[in-house]
């Protein structure tokens, strides 16, 4: 009996159903099995465990996504519940994961990226020591990360959050041996917690105000009982928004970005380029709600983006440590995602979110080849030539630099930052000034991102000791980055130079598929369509920056370190120390709060306790003598005791 | 039978338990101290037996062999306490045992040697 076509659709909808717990749980299993047993496995089975789940878990989330675009459930999304959670007062979470178009989008980039660089760890971290234990971390990061993007309700998107902040820390300080690294962590972990209380208190308010915690009834509920504009609004989509900057590394909870490079590049890559920093792109998306009902956060949004773009790229062109060059690139694209969300432009958002996983961790990964090509030396002037040594790895960190400047051929940031430049100036208002400041933005992507080409491919190798320390290098990746490193670069390679592909600009022939895919979840935005010529003239203007990039960073760099003048190198000096936001706080809080901490030692409440265990050891003292040890003492002893209480029976 | 007055028992019982006293307190051999244990416990009998007399209670008595038996049972583990002791330290003053252990008394070394 052929089957109605009804019942087909429900039978496929529920097989997708069933298999979502599979993939958050996969990485989870992984994390588990390395845990208890990682220490026994050899090198070889850690590695097919540790990759091995995040591809299964890419598996299952392709299979999924497949059958959602096939089948797509009615609403544009399907819950799926797996068990109750708590049930207290009305107030009942339940452990349950939504499918749709955004959560489709995140959990493919987080498998299908976390998987090439779990493959790309297995080679780059074979000789370090805790092969298993990091294998462990970073199964348990994808897990919690897919934990987070796939809740239904943000108690569970709450968890995942946390899990992938102590994931964070625990890469960071995955080098513990050395001091300075367990300090960024602990530096990481304390600054992005400040974010973290924020967002804890706005999800107190929104389950004692609304009594719910499930993303949709929020969404619901808040848009029938909340004016526009409302205090209770603007109060939790500001503190949503802290957890969304602390977590994203934005203004002005920035600081711990550049640190966390102290992890190996491999967590670089995943955590603090593709996926966990881009968590509070995804928050604010998933709660567009709640900015939309208070415009005055959602405007705060956009400036933070804004300046975020030119404080983090022009802290970049200075730095001299490769990773931390790449760590401020992060923050300045983490600021176009959040100009857009600004704006409205969530769709554009979450394409730049998905465009920037592919270009960032591909330059993460390539200079985790350089790295070890030149034995470990982060330091970007001691490198050089590097070009002539590593071809292979040279291709594939020029097309994502290409992508990350924008340029064609490569066409993933290309597309998604045109997109929203374009909205931006759509928009109107500080939306034009925000296109602005991006244009120019554009242009210190370029300079600085060359520069770290000129400077590192260039030329010729700058440090004696990196010739030596090659040979040591070369038996391992030598002039290629290796097949098991180089396959996960050259597919990276290939999305960004074809990812722009899922949206590209109408005036090109593309079809924005990614965007009307994405709107199945989130609302579209009240930027009317560009007129063609708008569009074209944007685009025009994006290239000439991008592409005048080039010949300054050629000019000014391509000797290695650039002859500044002196009163430009006070200003260098001030924005590679990241505008002095460190200096600043640790003058207003690190300090403030150790002073605390020291005069707090002695603190007045210990005195009465201290006092209570002073009088007892007088005591002591006092009585020490009765017990010398003679029985015939401690018979006249008791002797006397008895007389004195017969005494006193018979006198008084 | 002409009974000897109530209190004279009392007395000889206290007289008793006061001499048996102050021979635990001022005698240091160990043996005369548990010799005094028992004219302090005989003391005590006395009195039970003295108190049944007077009131035409047998429970006096029955406390009197209560103690007797008790008082074997002291004495069985006290002397072997007290046989050990000799053993170990050559001495029965009480006032040597302040250092429990023989080994770490200094003041008991030259004696054990001797």
């Amino acid at each position: 009996m052929p089957p109605q076509p009804r019942a087909a659709l429900a039978g496929r909808e529920l097989e997708m159903l069933t298999w979502t717990w599979c993939i958050p749980a996969l990485p989870l299993a992984g994390f588990l099995v390395l845990a208890v047993f990682g220490g026994r496995f050899p090198r070889g089975a850690t590695a097919a465990v540790g990759a091995g789940s995040v591809g299964l878990s890419f598996a299952a989330a392709a299979a999924a996504s497949v059958l959602f675009i096939l089948a797509p459930p009615a609403g544009g999304f399907s819950s799926y519940v797996l068990w109750q959670w708590i049930n207290a007062g009305g107030f009942s979470p339940s452990l349950s994961f939504t499918i749709d178009a955004l959560s489709v989008v995140m959990i493919l980039v987080v498998t299908g990226v976390g998987f090439l660089i779990h493959l790309y760890s297995t080679r780059f971290m074979a000789d370090e020591e805790g092969y298993s234990r990091f294998f462990a971390y970073m199964n348990l990061f994808v897990g919690s990360m897919l934990i987070l993007v796939m809740a239904s309700n943000l108690l569970l998107l709450y968890l995942g959050w946390e899990g992938v902040g102590l994931c964070s820390f625990l890469l960071i300080g995955f080098w513990y041996k050395d001091p300075e690294n367990g300090r960024s962590a602990r530096k990481a972990f304390i600054v992005t917690r400040i974010g973290d209380v924020s967002l804890a208190i706005g999800l107190f308010i929104l389950a004692t105000t609304l009594g719910t915690l499930d993303v949709k009834e929020i969404a619901q509920k808040a848009t029938a009982s909340w004016q526009v504009g409302s205090s209770l609004a603007v109060a939790v989509a500001a503190l949503l928004l802290g957890g969304a900057v602390g977590k994203s590394a934005q203004l002005p909870l920035q600081t711990w970005l550049p640190d966390a490079m102290a992890g190996p590049s491999p967590v670089s890559a995943l955590i603090h380029a593709a996926t966990m920093v881009t968590a509070g792109v995804y928050l604010i998306a998933r709660t567009n709600a709640l900015f939309s009902l208070a415009p005055a956060v959602q405007m705060a949004v956009g400036i933070i983006g804004a300046a975020g773009v030119l404080v983090a790229g022009l802290s970049a062109l200075t730095q001299r440590n490769i990773k931390r060059v790449l760590a401020y690139s992060t923050m300045s694209q983490l600021g176009y995602m959040f100009l857009a969300l600004g704006i409205g432009a969530w769709s554009g958002a979450i394409f730049h979110l998905v465009t920037h996983a592919f270009f960032k961790s591909l330059l993460f990964l390539g200079a985790g080849v350089v790295i070890l090509a030149v034995n470990h030396e982060h330091d970007i002037y001691a490198m050089g030539g590097i070009a002539r040594k590593s071809p292979f790895t040279f291709w594939m960190f020029l097309i994502a630099a290409f992508t990350l400047a924008s340029i064609p051929p490569t066409t993933a940031g290309f597309s998604s930052k045109d997109l929203i430049l374009t909205l931006a100036w759509q928009s109107g208002g500080a939306g034009r000034v925000f296109c602005a400041l991006g244009l120019a933005g554009v242009f210190i992507t370029s300079v600085y991102i060359f520069r770290l080409v000129f400077i590192v491919f260039a030329g010729s190798p700058r440090a004696p000791a990196s010739a030596s320390a090659h040979g040591h290098a070369a038996g391992r990746d030598g002039t290629q980055a290796g097949a098991v490193m180089g396959i996960p670069l050259a597919i990276l390679a290939v999305l960004c130079l074809a990812g722009g592909f899922l949206a590209l600009p109408r005036d090109l022939g593309g079809s924005p598929y990614i965007l009307r895919f994405l709107q199945t979840a989130l609302p579209a935005g009240a930027i009317p369509e560009a007129p063609a010529r708008t569009e074209w003239i944007l685009q025009l203007i994006s290239e000439a920056a991008s592409l005048l990039g080039i010949p300054v960073a050629w000019l000014v760099y391509r000797r290695g370190r650039s002859s500044v003048p002196a009163p430009a190198a006070g200003v260098a000096h001030y924005l590679q120390n990241g505008w002095g936001f460190d200096w600043l706080y640790d003058r207003l809080f690190v300090r403030s709060f150790v002073w605390l901490a020291r005069i707090n030692t002695r603190d007045v409440v210990d005195r009465i306790f201290d006092g209570v265990g002073g009088l007892f050891m007088l005591l002591s003292r006092a009585f020490r003598w009765t017990q010398n040890g003679r029985v015939r003492w401690y018979a006249a002893g008791l002797a006397a005791g008895a007389v004195l209480i017969v005494a006193a029976v018979v006198l008084l | 039978m002409a009974s000897v007055p109530f209190e004279y028992g009392l007395l000889l019982a206290g007289v008793l338990f006061a001499l048996g006293m102050i021979g635990v307190i001022v005698r240091r051999n160990l043996l005369f101290i548990l010799l005094c244990v028992e004219v302090m416990l005989n003391a005590a009998g006395l009195a039970f037996v003295v108190a049944g007399s007077r009131w035409g209670q047998p429970d006096g008595q029955v406390m009197f062999i209560f103690l007797l038996s008790m008082a074997a049972a002291e004495v069985a583990v006290g002397l072997a306490l007290l046989l050990l002791h000799f053993g170990r330290k050559r001495t029965l003053d009480a006032d040597q045992m302040k250092e429990g252990n023989a080994a770490s008394a200094p003041g008991s070394a030259g004696r054990e040697g001797a």
